[in-house]
């Protein structure tokens, strides 16, 4: 009998909300939104945890400049607090080394760091998710049944391609859509607006592609003051974040 | 202290299962540790006995019997089978801290001593697993 599943739901019972940040197709800006997203929640003075969950290609790590950490082992790990943020990654113990782990593997490692991780009490945990619909999505879905789903695409009719997939299969299972976020933009095309009002989900805005932002990958500070923080926080005043 | 954690697992998902079958008291729990987690059975042991105080239904104080499950692995690309305690010895103390703590993460920081591989599984004593409950009802 698997133990661990039992024991989730205690360990999130004192964070107000969950919010997964996803996208069905990689290299959209995921992880730039979702660091961005707690970063902004943390200087706006919430309690902020951040979970990243992209086990292949951990990346929040490098552009919070997250170096020289470990969790504390306490009745569980304690996420370090990193900028005002308890942030959790399996970079801790891969070591940046190539993690190549199959389905099941992952399933257990998700539920393995969702069983011993201990938040306490937090207003949001942001959840930086792997792109597409496979195991991670599909346990977030199974074992955090309040997560509120914020997507992510790029102009590409590619990238909305296999993003129209993970819309339709989080409206099936009725999840809460927060809305759409348009990354990277560099013409003014309404080709992602009109996509997204045909699924009747929420265009919530763009975030204009910034030449300047890798200059502030791993230093927040600067982060904070790019085009690219601006825009989203103009994103997410309509959501009230 | 992570044994905590897994401790507190075992005991909530005990007394939910306890509660469904409808059990009056909770007699015997048999727990496996896989190896490959590493976990220190006295801690484990003490953290079970805490957290089954004042539980519904009750847990009997001598209740948990923990037994260790050899952990061993097989290789994908080229058949070979191990024993994590052959391999253990190659791994640095942050190495093998990092699989107490997930144990997925031998594959990050083994491979298959046949082959080099690092597509091989875990075929048994991977973590901590509930095998059974008995009670009174």
């Amino acid at each position: 009998m698997e133990p661990r599943t039992s024991v989730i739901e205690n360990r999130l019972k004192n964070i107000n909300r969950i919010i997964a940040v996803a996208s069905g197709k990689g290299g959209v800006g995921k992880s730039m939104v979702a660091s961005t997203l707690a970063l902004h929640l943390s200087q706006h003075g919430y309690r902020v945890g951040l979970l990243d969950l992209d086990l292949y290609g951990p990346s929040s790590h490098i552009i919070l400049g997250v170096k020289n950490t470990f969790p504390k082992e306490e009745k569980g790990i304690i996420p370090p607090t990193v900028h005002g943020i308890s942030f959790m990654s399996i970079v801790y113990f891969t070591e940046e080394k190539p993690s190549p782990f199959r389905g099941i593997d992952i399933s257990n490692i998700i539920l393995e760091l969702l069983a011993i991780t201990q938040w306490g009490r937090l207003d949001f945990l942001i959840i930086d998710m792997p792109p597409g619909i496979g195991d991670e999505t599909l346990d977030v879905i199974r074992y955090i049944k309040r997560s509120e789903f914020l997507v992510v695409t790029t102009p590409s009719k590619v990238a909305m391609g296999a993003v129209s997939k993970l819309l339709t299969m989080l409206i099936e299972l009725k999840k809460p859509v927060l809305g759409i976020i348009e990354n990277m933009t560099i013409t003014k095309s309404s080709f992602i607006e009109h996509e997204v009002q045909r699924l009747q989900v929420r265009y919530l805005g763009k975030i204009h592609f910034d030449h300047t932002l890798e200059e502030s990958i791993g230093n927040p500070d600067a982060l904070s003051q790019t085009h690219v923080m601006k825009d989203l926080s103009k994103i997410l005043q309509k959501i009230k974040l | 202290m992570h044994e905590w954690a897994l401790a507190e697992s075992i005991v909530t998902a005990t007394v939910e299962e306890a509660r469904k079958e409808k059990l009056k008291t909770i007699t015997q729990v048999t727990i496996y540790i896989g190896e490959l987690q590493q976990i220190e059975k006295e801690i484990f042991l003490f953290a079970l006995t805490e957290l089954s105080k004042s539980q519904k239904p009750p847990i009997q104080k001598d209740a948990f019997v923990i037994k260790t499950d050899k952990s061993t692995l097989s290789c994908k690309n080229c058949g070979e089978h191990w024993k994590y305690s052959d391999m253990k010895k190659k791994l640095n103390k942050t190495e093998a801290e990092s699989i107490h703590f997930i144990p997925e993460i031998v594959f990050v920081h083994a491979r298959c001593p046949q082959c080099g591989s690092p597509d091989f599984e875990i075929t048994t004593g991977r973590g901590v697993t509930l095998s059974s409950i008995k009670g009174v009802r």
